[in-house]
């Protein structure tokens, strides 16, 4: 599920797509749009679930790749869902993306001065400081935090967890 | 006077005889006493069946045959998964029906309880939505809501989950029409720009077909379908749950099309240069390969379901919407079209392909079928089950009007035919009802035969007995070099003994001669049900066929000589 990992599966020869869903906030819903995917064998990628600016309504951004006429047939499917308000495929329409990231290093002392100056380069914050070990909160696009997380592999990830991507259209544009 | 306050149990009764309610088809349980309680004081008929599957083909025979919603009440765990194939039936056929099941008590979710089971879990994918109720005061809006997504825009099965202590304990909440659904909304009239740019290549069309599918029974859109070929000039063929929306007597009716289709109706949609799906899906079936399918010819889409467009086919226009409004807003806009040698040419292909078989060799299962379209002349309900007695049911039998032609077709569920009759017939009390079942299916919901004595419905089962599953032997025969598997019912009870063993008049034909006597005495019969089994030869092949994936071009019209490849299209 995770995006880092998305990089290596097979599916990754077609863009990634961005879906935003406004569902009803009730059980269940997480799991009937899930199986709209399932169903066609496509892999989500990241899934972010929060309630929306109303309480009885929640917000799902899923992201997923696949090809194209299939991901247009599974927007449609989803649009479908009773509890679905509306599916939106924003993928190239230039909406706004931001993705959050906490990456956690055991390092020694003699790492750091490298670790803090490709954290500043990525405007990074070190939110706990140990004496073995970093967490350090990056946020902006998601390719920016693909980047990041590839500078510091090489001195090693204890732990990496990324909120998924979030978006939101821009202007009077529905999101 | 105070009134009593109603249980759950009561009020979702009550709900369900505001919806107009006559029958629930069901089988109790432990979880579903609340409900079946409450159903002794009320003027709701329980059919009690004798396996969960028969309530929910019950159902929806009754459904299709009325147009109304059909109900089924069972109890929780095996009860209720007893419910997921008629389900998954009517899901695939967009038939309208509520499956209501008792479900463990609500402090028990999920803790492995006596015959609990995620009942809401097991079904999402065969329902068009479902309920788990958590409060008895969402029953009213629930039950309000239950019904307008199982009948409205394109109809589907909605499921009820009710927790046995939220049936018995009292319900204050006053009955409802508000739903809160925002997520829904029912399409009704189609775009008229769209529609004008349809009438503008029906007008241009020099060869055009209308292809009448489901929706078009569904939407009770067969006399303004009639009339727009009728001014059009165009021949009409339909899918096999489209058949009955136009009179298939009418002169411009092929009959069905696809795989087992008739070859004028398949060589009129191979050489046409329009065709417009009229509430059809372009279903695999239909099309055969893709790639070959009416490559040339401009291709109109009318659904009420957006997600159907672009789907299996991509149409040069799509209109959404209630496949009646959309065909009559047509109509006006269709000036008398130029297609004599068009027509002509589909006339020649009927004459040069009928429907055939060998009239030698003992009792063939197209003669029985034949001399039942003769002796019915479309005053009957059809229902079917599947295989290959349902494609020549479907070739023989001519449905001359809507909801008169019920049948698995995107499911293909065996075990559909004896009780969807059984439900058409309560559903019409006033109207002959047979089903043409095969020995294989038969068996899968023969336990419904109890059921129907018990209610004295006078509904006529034609059981055509060839001892095999006639289909998969069939391709075996053809494209598994006769390598029989899993095929031969060797074993196959005598039918007229198993029918008089539940107290039901049993007829059997055996030679052809026979045939119209026993057919008009089961069908004069009223007294009760009356099965009617045809020993027919065992080794009889389907014909006109296109193997799955094949194109038209490639249909056999009889048997073929040389060996043939493994279809690649589906199943």
């Amino acid at each position: 599920m995770s995006a880092a990992a998305a990089i290596a599966t097979p599916n990754s020869t077609y863009p990634i797509h961005t879906i935003s869903l406004f569902v009803n906030n009730k059980p269940g819903v997480l799991v009937r749009v899930s199986l709209v995917f399932s169903r066609r064998a496509f892999n989500i990628e990241s899934l972010v679930v929060s309630p929306a600016a109303e309480g009885r309504f929640s917000r799902m951004t899923i992201t997923c790749s696949g090809d194209p006429d299939t991901l247009e047939q599974v927007v449609k499917q989803l649009t479908k869902l009773v509890d679905v308000v509306h599916a939106i495929d924003h993928t190239g329409d230039q909406a706004f993306e931001t993705e959050i990231a906490l990456v956690k290093l055991v390092c020694a002392l003699d790492e750091r001065t490298h670790i803090l100056q490709v954290s500043e380069h990525y405007k990074a914050r070190v939110v706990d400081f140990g004496a073995e070990s970093l967490i350090l909160q990056v946020h902006g696009s998601s390719e920016k935090l693909d980047a990041f997380i590839e500078l510091l592999r090489p001195i090693g990830i204890a732990e990496l967890v990324r909120s998924g991507k979030l978006v939101m259209a821009r202007g009077k544009r529905i999101t | 006077v105070e009134q009593k306050q109603p249980t759950g149990g009561e009020k979702l009764i009550q709900c369900l005889e505001r919806e107009g309610v006559e029958y629930i088809f069901g089988l109790s349980g432990g979880a579903a006493m609340p409900l079946f309680d409450a159903l002794l004081d009320s003027k709701i008929k329980l059919i009690l069946v004798r396996h969960e599957q028969g309530a929910t083909h019950m159902a929806d025979g009754y459904a299709r045959s009325t147009g109304k919603p059909g109900v089924v009440l069972v109890t929780s765990g095996p009860g209720a998964t007893n419910t997921v194939t008629g389900l998954f039936t009517a899901l695939m056929d967009s038939a309208p029906i509520v499956v209501i099941c008792g479900q463990t008590i609500s402090r028990m979710l999920g803790k492995d309880a006596f015959q609990e089971a995620d009942v809401t879990g097991i079904t999402y994918p065969v329902v068009k939505h479902s309920y788990l109720i958590k409060d008895g005061n969402d029953i009213p809006r629930v039950m309000r809501e239950a019904f307008h997504v199982a009948t409205t825009g394109r109809p589907g099965p909605v499921l009820v989950d009710l927790p046995k202590d939220i049936g018995q304990a009292p319900c204050e909440a006053p009955f409802t029409d508000k739903l809160d659904l925002p997520g829904y909304s029912v399409p009704s009239r189609g775009d008229p720009e769209r529609i004008e740019t349809a009438a503008r290549f029906l007008n241009d069309a020099k060869r055009p077909v209308l292809y009448v599918g489901h929706g078009a029974v569904i939407a009770e859109a067969g006399k303004a379908v009639t009339t727009l070929a009728e001014k059009l000039r165009a021949p009409v063929v339909t899918t096999l749950l489209g058949k009955g929306a136009v009179d298939e007597t009418h002169p411009l009716h092929l009959g069905m099309m696809g795989m087992h289709g008739t070859a004028y109706a398949n060589k009129a949609v191979a050489g046409c240069d329009l065709i417009m799906s009229i509430g059809g899906r372009w279903d695999d079936r239909i099309t055969g390969r893709l790639e070959d399918f009416c490559t040339n010819a401009v291709k109109i889409h009318i659904d009420i379901d957006p997600a159907e467009f672009g789907k299996i086919i991509r149409p040069d226009v799509a209109i959404c919407g209630d496949a009646r409004l959309v065909v009559e807003d047509l109509i006006p806009q269709i000036e008398m079209g130029d297609t004599a040698e068009w027509l002509k040419q589909c006339e020649h292909w009927r004459r040069q392909y009928p429907l055939k078989y060998p009239k030698q060799g003992g009792l063939r299962a197209q003669h029985v079928l034949d001399r039942l379209d003769a002796l019915t002349r479309g005053d009957a309900i059809f229902t079917t089950d599947v295989g290959q007695h349902q494609m020549w049911a479907a070739q023989f039998l001519r449905a001359r009007s809507n909801r008169h032609w019920i049948s698995s077709g995107g499911a293909g569920t065996m075990g559909f035919g004896w009780p969807s009759a059984i439900g058409a017939q309560f559903g019409n009390p006033g109207k002959k009802v047979w089903t043409v079942v095969g020995d294989g299916g038969f068996q899968m919901t023969l336990c419904e035969l109890a059921t129907a004595q018990i209610h004295k419905l006078p509904v006529k089962c034609l059981i055509i007995n060839n001892n095999y599953l006639g289909m998969i032997r069939q391709w075996q025969e053809m494209f598994y070099e006769n390598r029989v598997s899993g095929a031969d019912l060797e074993g196959n009870p005598d039918f007229v003994k198993l029918a008089q063993a539940y107290g039901v008049k049993g007829l059997r034909i055996r030679r052809p001669g026979d045939a119209d006597r026993i057919l008009k005495e089961a069908h004069e019969y009223t007294e009760g049900p009356c099965v009617v089994v045809a020993e027919v030869v065992k080794e009889d092949n389907v014909f006109p066929m296109i193997p799955a994936g094949a194109s038209v071009a490639e249909m056999l019209v009889e048997k073929p000589r040389h060996k043939l490849a493994k279809p690649t299209g589906s199943t």
